[in-house]
């Protein structure tokens, strides 16, 4: 059954809820009712259903930080918040829309979903220590929820010392201790994807076989659990110098400021590819899904991701081109942040020629998908432009960062999170849901971001500082669509939650493969059965081995 | 800085016109790079819509040299960008020798600026147009960041260590001043304006600002009352290295190394004193942490400095110290 025969289930609002599948009566959604089969659950599924309700709850309410200071902004004065108000609205915004949403969203939902589902494993290869991760995230998760309750933290989520260490006043040995306990999922996690990945594949799974989303998360997984490491180590040293004046980065106490961001960054960088690399995982699927063709270069695309997650570890020093390091030093992290964006203009490139000569849908997987690459783009290229030294001493700090990195983290990851949600939804709840309202959806999220962040780019370059809620008032018209934008934004985020919920009662059955695409998650029924795979499949195949048409066929 | 609407910052020297020209011709380049993946995308996804008939014989699923090619000369045109970027980064890393000198001092949440002839201001910036204008910085208690748009530039200030900056302004005008780097509560209203004037203005400027003394004076008198002479100076009995012609000299410290008595050797001799010690002086000198400021270190290292420049053939004067 192609899409087109699917029918739009929100335009029968009258009829009752579908009665229950024979799928869904075997699927692990049904493998135990009570609260304690889901808290207690070591299935790899629905640990990923745990991860999707708490990164979700997390989504909102970093969003909810995000609303307040864009509605401060929309005036030149302070009306809404206070200065401290502020300065903690986008802390906390920082902090859990780092590591409470983008590390986790992709890797650990679909990631936690999918991996063992693709390369034909039973589960992942330390199911209890998946679901201690996920307490893990929950731990740290309450730990931030406490901090946003006891008054929030002022340093910013980069937590910049000496300020952090000597001189704020909020809760940043609470906040640094959230982070520091969160680390240990992303850690737990990669270790976990790593061998499995290595050790569970099925027969026949060869590397050169491996889904594109399976590359891009072996290689997030080694940066997760490269980098975590020293993230950890920096924010214990924070609370020592805090807590017992241990001198270690202020000047006072004969510390560095200069090390703590060599630390913060040499970490933050590469975690700027876990958060990104997932997400292209994700599209290079949905591309080939979409075009019903193999990707276009697979070793390119799969190479690349490796080449990004190691090239990645050499260019935290962009971050300091005026923080007082050396200039030569700065000569050579530009050149290697240059180096750095060749790989991922070859994902662009490669996902452009995959649809030449495809069979195209524009479904909201695709959607998604297609304005992924354009605001990937958009964003990579203006990372490409801070890695030049000279425009970075101007717009260092400024909006044009703050723009540039939101295109990567939202108009890149959320966008590809919201896809591969479209996408997998149908596998993961066994319904489909109506194709219009995800249309919809796709394109309002696409507006209402670049409304929000494309005049942000104009501001960083006119010379807004970022972090300032009171600035002068030649800026407001460029902050008044921006929050306008971001109105747009938020009901467009919203909305999948309304339709996709709704699915899970009135939708029509997915069936196994609605997108009629290949790959192993897409040859068992959905939702899938408690124990994936009735018997051990055999891989024969390349991946994404659509038909395609040769010389004597006709259209 | 007027207007309802403004969609080109203001330009107030030489440079910030070649960085902009610099901006103008990479938007160029990266708009060519990324238009064929914009149109292509909506070509195709128009003309091989699932459904609607259109010749697809013969998908190619990969071509090495395509590959790399698309790799390759998009890198290389960027190479090209990254040298004109890095040569002006130089340039803004070596201040002409005849930069008149200013320092900076922030602090939670203010500038202070100290004129070479005494004249202090804060969240202000008096400069002359047409002359190179050096600015050394350092910072009371956090990180902080001097950003002037209109210049293009901008340094972070590190408590401990001195930064520097170095312009020329070209254009008289008053121009907004910031603080980029967040450094707590009221980091939003941490700005002021930099006012650049023409020489005439900015003599007239000075004459009418004028302290009674100079700032080397100022680090004299603090010299004297903060107890300094009593060892560093001429008739001092206690052993300790006469400061006289110091500056911009070798010196060599007790563990064999050998620094530069510039600003910032100067600075931690004051301020953290056990941390490098000159080679056959006793560990006595204490600590003047949490006694002077940071502007009334500099203070005192303009006056070291003015030590040199009177003495004969005094190698080092302004410039020398980074």
């Amino acid at each position: 059954m192609t899409s087109d025969h699917m029918v739009d289930a929100a335009s029968h609002p009258a009829q009752p809820g579908i009665a229950e599948t024979a799928e869904e009566r075997v699927s692990y959604l049904r493998a135990g009712h009570t609260l304690g089969s889901w808290l207690f659950t070591s299935d790899h599924k629905r640990i990923a259903i745990l991860y999707f309700i708490s990164v979700t709850f997390f989504f909102f309410v970093g969003g909810a930080a995000a609303t307040l200071m864009r509605a401060d902004l929309l005036t030149p004065q302070a009306d809404l918040l206070s200065d401290e108000g502020y300065n903690r609205a986008f802390t906390l915004h920082g902090v859990i829309m780092v590591w409470f949403f983008l590390i986790p969203s992709i890797p650990n939902t679909f990631g936690n979903f999918l991996v063992p589902l693709m390369i034909g494993a039973r589960d992942l290869a330390f199911p209890r220590l998946n679901l201690l991760s996920w307490y893990i995230y929950m731990l740290g998760g309450l730990f931030t929820i406490y901090v946003l309750i006891a008054g929030g933290v002022d340093t910013g989520w980069t937590f910049y010392t000496p300020l952090s260490s000597m001189f704020a006043n909020g809760n940043v040995v609470l906040a640094a201790t959230a982070v520091f306990i969160v680390g240990f999922s992303s850690i737990l996690t990669g270790l976990n994807f790593i061998v499995t990945i290595h050790k569970l594949r099925a027969p026949g799974m060869t590397w050169g076989r491996l889904p594109l989303f399976i590359w891009s998360l072996y290689a997030t997984s080694l940066i997760l659990v490269l980098a975590t490491p020293i993230l950890s180590v920096t924010l214990a040293l924070i609370a020592a110098e805090r807590l017992f004046g241990i001198g270690v980065f202020n000047p006072s106490l004969g510390g560095d400021p200069l090390l703590y961001q060599h630390l913060f960054w040499f970490y933050s960088h590469p975690a700027v590819y876990i958060m990104v690399l997932p997400a292209l995982g994700v599209v290079s699927e949905l591309v080939a899904a979409a075009a019903r063709k193999p990707v276009f270069g697979y070793q390119f695309v799969a190479g690349s991701s490796i080449a990004i997650a190691a090239i990645g570890f050499l260019v935290w020093g962009h971050h300091m081109f005026v923080a007082g390091q050396s200039a030569y030093a700065s000569a050579i992290f530009s050149f290697l942040s240059l180096a750095v964006a060749v790989p991922s203009g070859i994902k662009v490139y490669n996902w452009t020629a995959t649809l030449y000569k495809g069979q195209i849908s524009l479904d909201p997987p695709f959607l998604f998908a297609m304005s992924f690459i354009g605001l990937f783009v958009v964003g990579g290229l203006t990372g490409v432009i801070l890695a030049m030294l000279a425009v970075d001493v101007h717009v260092h700090d400024t909006y044009f960062v703050v723009a540039h990195f939101h295109y990567i983290m939202v108009g890149g990851t959320v966008s590809a999170y919201f896809g591969a949600l479209h996408y997998w939804w149908p596998k993961i709840i066994g319904r489909r849901y109506s194709l219009a309202w995800g249309r919809l959806s796709a394109a309002l999220i696409f507006l209402g971001f670049n409304l929000t962040f494309f005049p942000q780019f104009l501001l960083g370059y006119l010379g807004m500082p970022r972090r300032y809620h009171v600035y002068p008032p030649e800026f407001q018209v460029l902050h008044v669509l921006s929050t306008a934008g971001a109105s747009i934004l938020g009901v467009a985020y919203l909305l999948p939650f309304t339709y996709l919920f709704y699915s899970m009662r009135y939708g029509k059955p997915a069936g196994a493969n609605p997108w009629e695409a290949t790959g192993l998650e897409w040859s068992i029924p959905s939702p899938p059965p408690k124990h994936n795979f009735a018997e051990r499949p055999t891989v024969t195949r390349a991946p994404y081995d659509y038909t395609i048409e040769y010389e004597e066929s006709d259209d | 800085m007027n207007g309802f609407l403004s969609l080109w910052p203001d330009r107030a020297s030489a440079y910030a016109a070649q960085l902009d020209t610099l901006l103008a011709g990479f938007t160029v380049v990266i708009v060519l790079l990324s238009a064929p993946v914009f149109i292509l995308i909506v070509v195709f996804a128009i003309k091989y819509r699932r459904g609607r008939p259109a010749n697809r014989k013969h998908p190619v699923t990969r071509n090495v040299w395509l590959e790399i090619s698309w790799s390759i000369v998009p890198f290389v045109l960027m190479l090209c960008f990254y040298v004109w970027a890095t040569k002006l980064f130089f340039d803004l890393h070596h201040p002409p020798a005849d930069a008149l000198e200013i320092d900076v001092v922030a602090k939670q949440w203010m500038w202070k600026f100290q004129h070479p002839g005494g004249q202090r201001e804060i969240n202000e910036l008096h400069v002359p147009i047409d002359q190179p204008v050096r600015l050394t910085m350092a910072s009371q208690d956090v990180i902080h960041s001097l950003y002037i748009p209109a210049l293009r530039m901008k340094q972070d200030v590190v408590p401990g260590r001195y930064t520097d900056m170095w312009f020329k302004a070209g254009k008289p005008g008053t121009y907004l001043l910031t603080c980029a780097e967040f450094c707590g509560t009221q980091h939003a209203r941490m700005g002021g304006h930099l006012i650049a004037m023409s020489q005439a203005d900015y003599a007239r400027w000075l004459e009418a600002s004028t302290t009674d003394l100079t700032l080397a004076a100022q680090g004299a008198e603090l010299f004297r009352s903060r107890g300094c002479s009593g060892c560093h100076g001429p008739s001092a009995t206690v052993h300790a290295p006469n400061l006289a012609g110091i500056y911009g000299k070798p010196v060599p410290l007790e563990d064999g190394q050998v620094v530069t008595a510039n600003d910032q050797y100067i600075r931690d001799s004051i301020l953290l004193p056990q941390q490098q010690i000159a080679a056959g002086y006793p560990h006595i000198m204490p600590s003047f942490q949490n006694v002077l400021g940071e502007d009334d270190v500099l203070k005192l290292i303009a006056y070291i400095k003015s030590l040199s420049d009177t003495g004969e053939g005094s190698p080092n004067r302004e410039g020398a110290s980074k």
